[in-house]
């Protein structure tokens, strides 16, 4: 087991009080496994895969326990979470094209990055270059500012830069909205090749776009409303979900394709409940075609079959009894 | 529902930030000084009221009488006027100015921008005060509006370099595409789509030139140049020291006018970055 | 990078151009007649053979009886052979003369009062941006220097450290019983009376540079690639160093912006205390309608302001990587 998450919640401090973002998820990640996080703006993905690495303000830890290989991350203690990150934990953020120093060249920022973390860049060098080559990228990049550029490239160079020193895990978010359709297929397959070169043992990938991970999930984790509503292998998730948010949400796309929300999601009515005061119980309660008065509790996430599990009543049935 | 929360959010952090309270007291006492002058004023300016001449503070005299026995403090209070004065019209109209060339430069874009930019640039280079000086060694008669218009003439260029630079960003977000494409006029963009949305930086760029406005006119009074039938607080300074007040040790006398002008242009300048923090969620948490 | 610098080279030739457009128009278009005024002025302190003949030279220079566009090429034309007339005030020096003697005063003032105070103005703003403590405490004492007039804090400095505490000069560039010559006693009192003009001035300038940097830094703490370092566990003092490199690059772009201010800054600096640079000599030539003089003046620091942005518009290709390589800069 790579990664176990155990009853994590983080709320978001504002004046009008605590924001619950992230309201008790507990999941764990498979050796090698990468993981999709999906779900509609404001679901609390984001919030999830952040407080793994960077838990920052507004954001402020709750409760919970994070294990990664084994290890307890003190993801509440911003100095100490600073020995697992990079090393152990790694991420490629959504502003990628920004994420890069814009006066140093990117060789020394690399160099001066990892001189900070006690790596010796001369060590690391012909390893980093064997990673430019697998991510198409000419040597020459480390010569360069990142505004010489391109955005696809600055995606590429941030993700082999996040994954020099093979972490166990990566998070990988929102990695392709900021690209046109032909270099997102390309980076996807890229993160892909990436695992399987153990560059990185497992990943969670966090996107709006669904097509992204039916490409190259193993699996994929639906949040709702700051809870987990269901996590199960790819192709059971989009053929054979059984949470009735991952239903409405997997028929609401006309086709495979489309980023949900780009578009109101016109097949769920009602809009999703505020985080800053939520409803008791089930979050997607008032939304259910299916609820009914037990959802007034809040169902636990259960294994209904293995590696599929979900946080619904109804559809885990006498396993949520249990 | 969404809007009156941010509003109101938005009124609560005005209100609880420090700095906006430090300056907004300071700023609001002295202006309070400023409107009550006539009243709190007890001596005509430059009425010879004191047989003595110069004498420190004393409880006839707040803050003391001039080489010629002249009352400080009346001069005092009615010199912070003609400085309001020059900071809300001078201010005012390099802001004006400012955005109204920032403005059209950033939203048109092309060659209207290229020519307003170079221009910009020009004015922003040749300095200020010299040109001012010029202007008013020239001229017999000096009043305080004269030379709030000229300091607003000569001060806009930075307040159009800030204001071009924020439309030019604007400009290209969704929300302006949207209003043009639905055939809105340019010039109801402006005020309904972008204006709007740059209004904490209106309030910021006006506070500033208030402040460079006055502290322009000090300069100005200082060397001499000032109104020529009004007293203000560089003026006070220019005869403190024409008349040997250092030398004499008439400190009351110079120290006061400098002094407020500190205060108030360090209080506008500790608002500035007050409102920075409100308007930019960012910068709240260190 | 070409294009920038043709860019930049372009706006200074237009300023100049309008600078000295503006110089010729002053006299010409403002209420009053210049030289009658001179003329009265100066007649009660010469003779009649000097009043006709100064008032030959300038109607012929002034040349006011010529159609405007024949006063204007005339203006250029005498401009660019170094001739801007005979001061009245210190009649019969050239004003080039006159102005030459002022300008190593202001070069000696100016010069380390400028980059010291910027240097460690910005040192000192990268400092208070390290905690909220050292920002609350520092930062006040760089809002009250910044907004303060620059002649009240000479005021102040010549009546504490000149006449209470009488360590300082505060009147004239050295000794009034010395003359120029080398020598160690000349030299130190030429450091003697330069203290004081140059504290007030790099106390003004320090404040401004050291809220200018703070607000930088809190700006870059906050950036995506600050973001990002932190994500990777990098350690607070490789990104401060970055926040504080990327900070610096603005900064030089507000040097050449302040330089205006700085400029009227060391005007009334010097009228304060008496020290003998163009702003001095500026404000004598107002007071003494020496419009020759006055004229040179402003010419003289628009020259001087131009070539101080042109000296920061190569040093700003040089430290910013992206002007360098081809890119447009941020300073336009």
């Amino acid at each position: 087991m790579s990664l176990q998450v155990d009853n994590l919640r983080v709320y978001y401090q504002t004046l009008r009080g605590d924001v619950k973002a992230l309201d008790g998820a507990t999941f764990t990640l498979a050796d090698g496994e990468i993981m999709g996080l999906a779900g509609e703006s404001g679901c609390g993905k984001t919030t999830l895969g952040h407080s793994l690495i960077r838990l920052a303000l507004p954001m402020r830890f709750i409760e919970g326990r994070v294990t990664l290989d084994g290890e307890e991350l003190p993801i509440w203690d911003t100095e100490k979470m600073n020995d697992f990150r990079f090393k152990k934990i790694s991420i490629i953020p959504q502003y990628a094209m920004n994420a890069m120093n814009p006066t140093r060249k990117i060789g020394r920022m690399t160099a001066e990055l990892l001189g900070s973390r006690k790596v010796d860049f001369k060590d690391i060098l012909p390893e980093l270059k064997r990673r430019l080559d697998l991510v198409k990228l000419s040597h020459d990049v480390l010569d360069m500012y990142p505004i010489e550029l391109s955005g696809g490239m600055k995606q590429r160079m941030v993700m082999v830069l996040s994954t020099l020193l093979d972490p166990s895990l990566l998070i990988a978010d929102e990695i392709t909205s900021a690209l046109d359709v032909s270099s997102q297929k390309a980076v996807a397959e890229m993160l892909v090749e990436f695992r399987n070169r153990k560059c990185c043992n497992s990943a969670i990938v966090i996107t709006h776009d669904i097509s992204i991970l039916y490409q190259i999930a193993d699996s994929i984790m639906v949040m709702y409303a700051g809870q987990l509503a269901e996590k199960a292998s790819t192709e059971t998730i989009i053929h054979a979900p059984r949470h009735p948010y991952t239903k409405l949400l997997i028929s609401s796309l006309p086709e495979v394709g489309v980023k949900y929300t780009e578009r109101r999601l016109t097949g769920i009515p009602g809009n999703p409940p505020l985080l800053l005061d939520p409803p008791v119980g089930c979050r997607f309660r008032e939304r259910c075609p299916i609820a009914f008065e037990k959802c007034i509790e809040i169902p636990p996430f259960v294994e209904i079959e293995p590696g599929h599990f979900i946080a619904c009543w109804k559809e885990a049935g006498t396993h949520a009894q249990a | 529902m969404k809007k009156q929360k941010k509003k109101n959010e938005f009124l609560y952090f005005t209100l609880r930030n420090r700095k906006l309270q430090i300056g907004l007291s300071i700023i609001l006492f002295f202006l309070g000084l400023a409107i009550f002058a006539p009243v709190l004023a007890r001596n005509e300016p430059f009425a010879y009221v004191n047989l003595r001449g110069a004498q420190p503070p004393s409880s006839e005299y707040w803050f003391g009488t001039t080489f010629f026995g002249q009352d400080v403090f009346a001069q005092f209070v009615l010199g912070l006027r003609a400085t309001f004065l020059v900071g809300a019209i001078g201010g005012g109209l390099g802001t004006l100015i400012g955005v109204l060339v920032g403005f059209t430069a950033g939203y048109r874009g092309g060659i209207v921008d290229e020519l307003l930019n170079m221009l910009t640039n020009i004015v922003l280079v040749i300095p200020t005060l010299a040109v001012l000086l010029i202007i008013a060694a020239y001229l017999e008669v000096r009043s305080i509006f004269t030379e709030c218009i000229f300091i607003g003439l000569t001060a806009w260029p930075w307040a159009a370099r800030a204001i071009r630079a924020q439309t030019f960003s604007l400009r290209t977000r969704d929300f302006v595409d949207l209003a043009k494409m639905s055939g809105m006029k340019p010039l109801k963009i402006i005020f309904t789509e972008i204006a709007p949305n740059m209004m904490s930086y209106l309030v910021m760029t006006f506070i500033l030139q208030f402040g460079g406005a006055i502290l322009n006119a000090a300069t100005l009074d200082f060397i001499g140049l000032g109104p020529t039938n009004a007293v203000s607080l560089g003026l006070m300074m220019q005869y403190a020291v024409l008349w040997g007040s250092l030398l004499l040790g008439h400190w009351w006398w110079f120290i006061p006018p400098g002094a407020a002008i500190t205060a108030i242009v360090g209080a506008l300048y500790v608002m500035n970055v007050g409102l920075d923090e409100v308007f930019n969620p960012k910068l709240r948490e260190m | 990078m070409q294009r920038y610098f043709s860019r930049k080279l372009i706006i200074y030739a237009l300023t100049f151009f309008l600078a000295v457009t503006i110089d010729w128009m002053i006299p010409r278009f403002m209420p009053g007649d210049p030289i009658r005024n001179m003329l009265t002025r100066v007649s009660v302190s010469s003779n009649p053979s000097a009043i006709q003949m100064m008032y030959d030279y300038y109607t012929h220079l002034f040349g006011l009886d010529l159609p405007l566009w024949q006063q204007y090429l005339n203006f250029w034309n005498s401009l660019l052979h170094g001739d801007i007339g005979i001061s009245t005030y210190l009649f019969p020096t050239p004003v080039t003369d006159v102005l030459w003697r002022a300008v190593p005063y202001d070069i000696f003032l100016l010069v380390p009062a400028i980059l010291l105070s910027w240097y460690a103005g910005n040192k000192f703003g990268a400092f208070a941006a390290r905690s909220k403590w050292l920002d609350n405490t520092i930062s006040p004492l760089g809002y009250i220097l910044t907004a303060t007039p620059y002649m009240w804090l000479g005021i102040l400095l010549a009546w504490f450290f000149g006449i209470v505490w009488g360590i300082f000069p505060i009147a004239g560039a050295y000794s009034f019983n010395m003359q120029p010559h080398l020598s160690w006693a000349f030299i130190g009192s030429i450091f003697h009376h330069w203290f004081l003009p140059f504290a007030s001035l790099f106390l003004v300038g320090f404040g401004g540079w050291a809220i200018g940097m703070r607000n930088m830094i809190i700006y870059e703490l906050e950036a995506d690639y600050s973001h990002y370092l932190e994500a990777l566990g990098a350690p607070r003092k490789l990104i401060r160093q970055y926040a504080f490199r990327n900070g610096i690059l603005p900064q030089i772009t507000g040097l050449a912006l302040q330089l205006g201010v700085i400029v009227a800054g060391a005007l009334v600096t010097e009228v304060v205390f008496s020290y003998p640079g163009i702003g001095y000599l500026l404000l004598a030539a107002i007071q003494n309608q020496d419009y020759f003089l006055i004229q040179g003046c402003f010419l003289f620091i628009i020259i001087g302001v131009l070539l101080s942005n042109f000296i920061i518009d190569i040093v700003y290709v040089l430290v910013d990587p992206r002007t360098r390589r081809g890119m447009t800069g941020e300073s336009a």
